[in-house]
């Protein structure tokens, strides 16, 4: 059984195997990143709706982790377009 | 306090032109980006679009600019062979890619030597690899270019932002001045002192505010269309490297005695948790500016792309009908627009983060020892 399948992907385009690798990659980097920056809106809502007085440095603290994960994120997807091209 | 300032943006200035330099000559690198792609800079045939080699065209350096068009810019070649010595000739000679010129051709991206001395047409010359080998390209690309313009923008900025300070003795800000003033007070107050500490911020406020600046213009720069702008200096993996590595030169050559204590042999730990916690520090040395010039490229590029991608699709719609082709052009430009106003955001936090992950590298390496509190 196993040795049908693998004679089966042994024969298959190994091209569009890893092109179809590299998207799925990508796409799992965005989930990674949403996630991410989901949990990080979440909790600066939260925490604005506690104490609305400290909304500027909540907002620019969570701008800024936003970024951090997003840096890590699109890496991923960088890596997937180049091996996807 | 403006004296002060005033010297601290001629610090800018030079700060510039070094990245200018250094970067210009570390382009070489860019020339070897994944595909050799066609040069007929972001034409389709007649017939099939490809959008992916389009997309290519647009994100990758080039040995000339494309204006509109069929109209390019041909920027010089500077080669240097160690049999041929050094050769400057302008790229059009290369008739987009179709031609050898005195022995070189274009081949993608990157110049190839050839063993015919005789302009003959690309299909019909044969590489000498020998010689491609030890080529040493230092043209003038289009990325290096941009490079030059954006540091030629930076340095009038900020030369007369000096100058006003200079000539607006004890007055108010005026002009350019109170645009800018607010930048560089924001990442003095809130990135250099808080970060590094009022004892050591002022030694590394000049390169903080000159990176800052310089990745600032070149992300807006990229989100130009047209000339001279529209190069995409930042989302080119050379110009994030040499930023990191400079910071990482920074870091190394700043760090005090507990900052490689740190890393070495953290204070507290017993010494089984140490064998693995060191090689992860020392790891850790090396990966911190690795992350920051990805992020930064990342990002700038994962922007272009996700632009030129909504853009394309108008041409990948028209090439079923003209009609579909117009329809789509109305939500294809509406997504255009947001995406480049939402990559303004990015071009300018993607500068912020970098400007403050190094004065965070810059404050660990420089911070003074914890003194043991007694309970």
């Amino acid at each position: 059984m196993l040795g049908i399948l693998l004679a089966d992907v042994a024969t298959a385009d190994l091209n569009a195997i890893a092109k179809a690798g590299a998207v799925i990659g990508a796409g799992i980097a965005a989930l990674g990143a949403g996630v991410g920056i989901g949990r990080i809106g979440g909790s600066a809502l939260e925490s604005i709706a506690r104490q609305p007085e400290a909304k500027g440095d909540i907002v620019g603290n969570m701008i800024l982790a936003a970024a951090l994960v997003e840096g890590v994120a699109l890496g991923a997807v960088a890596l997937g377009f180049i091996v996807g091209l | 306090m403006q004296l002060r300032i005033n010297r601290l943006v001629k610090k800018i200035c030079g700060l510039s032109l070094l990245f200018c330099l250094s970067a210009a000559s570390i382009s070489l690198a860019s020339g070897s980006d994944a595909v050799a792609n066609d040069t007929t800079a972001g034409h389709a045939e007649k017939g099939k679009l490809e959008p992916g080699k389009l997309i290519l065209d647009h994100i990758s350096d080039a040995h000339s600019w494309h204006l509109w068009g069929h109209t390019e810019l041909p920027l010089p070649v500077i080669i240097y062979s160690k049999e041929k010595g050094l050769d400057i000739f302008s790229s059009g000679r290369f008739d987009h890619g179709h031609k050898t010129y005195n022995g070189y051709a274009l081949d993608g991206k990157n110049i190839i030597a050839v063993n015919e001395t005789e302009p003959v047409d690309v299909h019909h010359a044969t590489k000498n690899e020998e010689l491609t080998a030890s080529l040493w390209d230092f043209s003038i690309t289009k990325n290096t270019l941009s490079l030059m313009i954006s540091v030629a923008l930076l340095l009038w900025i900020f030369i007369s932002v000096a100058k006003s300070y200079t000539l607006n003795k004890n007055k108010a800000p005026s002009g350019l001045q109170s645009l800018i003033e607010p930048v560089i007070i924001f990442i003095r107050d809130n990135v250099a002192k808080s970060i590094i500490g009022e004892k050591h911020y002022e030694r590394y406020l000049p390169y903080l505010l000159t990176v800052f600046f310089f990745i600032w213009i070149n992300n807006l720069l990229g989100l130009v269309p047209v000339f001279p702008g529209g190069a995409n200096v930042t989302g080119n993996i050379a110009i994030p490297m040499i930023l990191a590595l400079i910071t990482f030169t920074i870091t190394t050559f700043s760090g005090n005695k507990h900052y490689w204590q740190h890393i070495f042999a953290m204070p507290g730990i017993p010494k089984w948790v140490l064998v693995i916690l060191t090689p992860i520090e020392i790891l850790g040395v090396f990966i911190k500016p690795f992350v920051l010039m990805v992020r930064l490229f990342a990002n700038i590029l994962a922007g272009h792309i996700v632009l030129l991608v909504f853009f394309f699709l108008i041409f990948i719609f028209g090439e079923a009908s003209l009609t579909t082709g117009l329809i789509t052009s109305v939500p294809a430009l509406a997504f255009t627009v947001f995406i480049n106003c939402l990559e303004l955001l990015v071009g300018l936090l993607q500068a912020y983060v970098f400007t403050f992950l190094s004065a965070l590298y810059f404050g660990m390496a420089t911070a003074e020892g914890h003194h043991e509190e007694a309970h």
